[in-house]
């Protein structure tokens, strides 16, 4: 009975010690699901789901205070690709959110620009070039059209233009055609 | 003989090559307006060189190759350029494209036409050659030449394919290369063997041209290179297929046939290759079969840029009944109903199109799942499976069915009971797949430059803090009394200061006042007054700054 006992509890210790030592050894940083979100969300870090960036609603999302439905860029693809990942219900773009956008990179008209760097600052992805009293311009291949640069102009020069589609975007479309009635 | 090999399913569509086939390659006259896309080969669009106004001489650059992959884009004729905008080119989506438009004046002055020494050249400068002389593979896929044929040092070729099986119903324009130009061709594929010195050289032929094969194997007599009648099954003339028939050999999936030592080139790339080595001139124009419901079926040499309709027009012009046109074969090709459209590097054929040779299909039904498009997959895929994946728009999936080693053929259409268009399921899955790749990789890009602008703006903070930090304690040791004077840290800065103060100074001193003569004895007894005053304010002041600057300097 003692025997028994004593083994099953040096059993228990040997198995805790090896617990234990893994789970400081072994220790995951940070949450892997902030990462998985945010592999799925769209990097536009536009603030638009009320976070500052894409990281923090992932991280967000990830600790259950933030809904699913809140990224306007990543549009109902995105919303469906959280869900799956979570596992909840699919949700559609709430009223508090604004639906998705066309894509658009942003413009600024070099006439009117005065040079003074406030759109720098607000570019979360440093795709403004431009220097105080210089020209400023958009790299328009680094633009994730989050529009964060629209407010702070002080003279109202930048606008955001829709990419048209080119041959080149074109993308073929889903075949339509009429199914006919089987008899 | 050359022992052939098969690969799977294939289809025998009607052929319909005699039409066209019988008569020689006749030239089309110059159009009135010439159009080229700037984009006419797949990659980047060329970046056009001239502009509106500009005057051109036949075979002049008109647009640089730009970014790796591209190809030049050059004057069919002598003339004016009445403009580089946005113009109707032969796309499926129909959205207009950047296009140069000339006007001939009808002298066909050429550029000077340097002939290559291709032996002698360097191969690096000849592949550059033919990006600027604007080589891409003439088959239809327009691949740029000078990346096919640039072989990375460990990259041997056992094999270079001369793809002559034209396996596309209703064309027949290299048939017709091949039987009229067949001693050129081989030139130019003697210049293809020298850049990738293969072991063995194939043309592979349908045996339905017998006039080709023959011309070719006259044509080839003596060279080493190898003419093979192979049979006629569509579709042969795609490259991986070809290969497969001639050497057995399997592209594997995802792959290129470089890697299994295998190049496979159009005919009437090589002879584009000749024309640009042996005389000097760039792509300029190409063979066009025009052929469906038309007079006189007959293949043109026709400069780029011509627009279809004025071709039909050469060919008797169309019958009645005719509605629309298809540029390339009717497996695979663009159908439009624009006749403005232009001759672009890949249109080998235009046919046409009647209600009577191109019934309108039955409506689809839905699929029974009989698999008779998976029996006829030349790429031996499952189109059932892709198709149901394509629907459902499971791209993950669908990639793992092999998507990608899709041809976009069109033989499982071709075959399919229901009359799903399976094809178009499948460019709609590639070209979708193709845009999330693109918005994923804007996404790493985006994150990766948001991440280090946080890391630059935390570091900056860091860098802030320090420094203040540092300044705080030299202000706290300069206060200290047992401080020791500290010599000026940088002598030279110190002393080019004290020289412009000194120079300010002497201007000060030197300009006198303009209100200064003819003053009263008062009036300048005040001022010497006033003078003396600020004498001794300014020895006062240097008396209290002596100790104040030293304090500044630390």
């Amino acid at each position: 009975m003692l025997t028994a006992l004593l083994v099953m509890s040096a059993i228990a210790l040997a198995l805790g010690a090896a617990l234990g030592y893994s789970a400081i050894r072994l220790k995951v940083e940070g949450n892997p699901l902030v990462d998985k979100i945010d592999a799925i969300l769209p990097q536009t870090q536009c603030g638009q789901c009320g976070y500052p960036g894409c990281k923090p609603y992932a991280a967000a999302i990830a600790s259950g205070e933030a809904d699913i439905n809140r990224c306007p860029p990543g549009g109902e693809e995105g919303i469906r690709k959280l869900a799956d990942l979570l596992g909840v219900e699919f949700k559609p773009f709430g009223n508090e959110t604004a639906g998705p956008k066309p894509k658009s990179v942003a413009f600024i008209d070099e006439n009117v620009c005065i040079g003074c760097t406030l759109c720098i600052q607000a570019c979360p992805v440093d795709a403004i070039a431009g220097a105080a009293k210089q020209m400023h311009t958009i790299i328009a291949s680094e633009c994730t059209g989050c529009e964060l640069c629209v407010a702070p102009c002080p003279v109202n020069c930048i606008s955001m233009v829709p990419l048209p589609q080119t041959p080149q975007t074109w993308k073929w479309q889903y075949p339509v055609y009429t199914l006919a009635p089987v008899k | 003989m050359r022992a052939l090999h098969h690969f799977h399913g294939g289809i025998h569509p009607e052929e319909h090559k005699l039409e066209s086939s019988g008569l020689p390659i006749a030239r089309a006259p110059l159009p009135q307006r010439l159009t080229l896309p700037l984009q006419q080969h797949l990659g980047s669009r060329a970046k056009a060189v001239v502009q509106a106004g500009d005057r051109v001489l036949k075979g002049q650059l008109l647009a640089r190759a730009e970014g790796e992959m591209s190809a030049a884009v050059h004057a069919p004729t002598s003339g004016l350029v009445l403009s580089v905008d946005l113009g109707a080119v032969p796309h499926p989506s129909g959205l207009p494209d950047l296009c140069a438009t000339i006007e001939p004046d009808g002298e066909e002055r050429w550029i000077e036409r340097a002939t290559l020494d291709f032996c002698a050249l360097p191969k690096a400068e000849l592949l550059v050659r033919l990006r600027d002389g604007g080589i891409v593979g003439l088959g239809g896929a327009t691949f740029p030449a000078h990346l096919k044929f640039d072989l990375k040092p460990a990259q041997a070729i056992r094999t270079l394919v001369l793809n002559g099986a034209e396996c596309e119903p209703w064309i027949t324009s290299d048939d017709r290369l091949m039987r009229e130009r067949a001693a050129e061709i081989v030139q130019g594929i003697e210049i293809l063997r020298h850049l990738v010195n293969p072991a063995e050289t194939l043309v592979g032929i349908e045996d339905n041209k017998p006039q080709a094969i023959a011309a070719m194997r006259q044509a080839c007599a003596n060279t080493g290179i190898e003419v093979a009648a192979i049979p006629t099954l569509y579709p042969t003339g795609g490259e991986k297929q070809l290969i497969k028939v001639l050497t057995g050999k399997e592209v594997p999936s995802g792959g290129y046939p470089l890697h299994i030592g295998v190049l496979c080139s159009n005919v009437a790339t090589a002879y584009a290759v000749h024309r640009l080595v042996n005389c000097g001139e760039p792509v300029i124009s190409r063979l066009v079969t025009v052929t469906g419901n038309v007079r006189t079926p007959q293949n043109f040499e026709a400069l780029l840029g011509t627009p279809i309709e004025d071709l039909t027009k050469l060919a008797g012009g169309a019958l009645p009944g005719s509605a629309d046109y298809i540029l390339g074969g009717p497996m695979m090709g663009l159908h439009t109903s624009n006749g403005r459209l232009p001759v672009v590097k890949s249109t080998n054929c235009i046919i046409v199109k009647s209600p009577q040779l191109f019934p309108p299909l039955p409506p689809a039904l839905p699929c029974i799942r009989c698999t008779r498009c998976a029996d006829a997959c030349p790429a031996d895929l499952q189109p059932q499976e892709l198709y149901w994946f394509a629907q459902a728009r499971n791209f993950d999936k669908i990639r793992n069915y092999h998507l990608f080693d899709c041809i976009e053929c069109g033989a499982c259409n071709y075959v399919c009971p229901s009359h799903i268009p399976l094809a178009q399921y499948f460019r709609f899955a590639k070209s979708e797949i193709r845009a999330l790749e693109h918005e994923s990789a804007a996404a790493a890009l985006a994150r990766e430059r948001y991440e280090f602008r946080q890391m630059r703006i935390e570091r900056d903070k860091q860098e802030k803090a320090e420094k203040l930090a540092q300044k705080e304690k030299a202000a706290l040791a300069a206060r200290q009394p047992a401080a020791a004077p500290v010599a000026p840290q940088d002598s030279s800065t110190q002393a080019r200061i004290q020289a412009a103060l000194e120079r300010a100074k002497a201007q000060a001193a030197a300009v006198t006042p303009k209100n200064m003569d003819a003053l009263t004895p008062q009036q300048q007894a005040e001022i010497a007054e006033i003078e003396a005053r600020r004498a001794r304010a300014r020895e006062l002041a240097q008396a209290q700054d002596i100790p104040h600057n030293s304090n500044n300097a630390d």
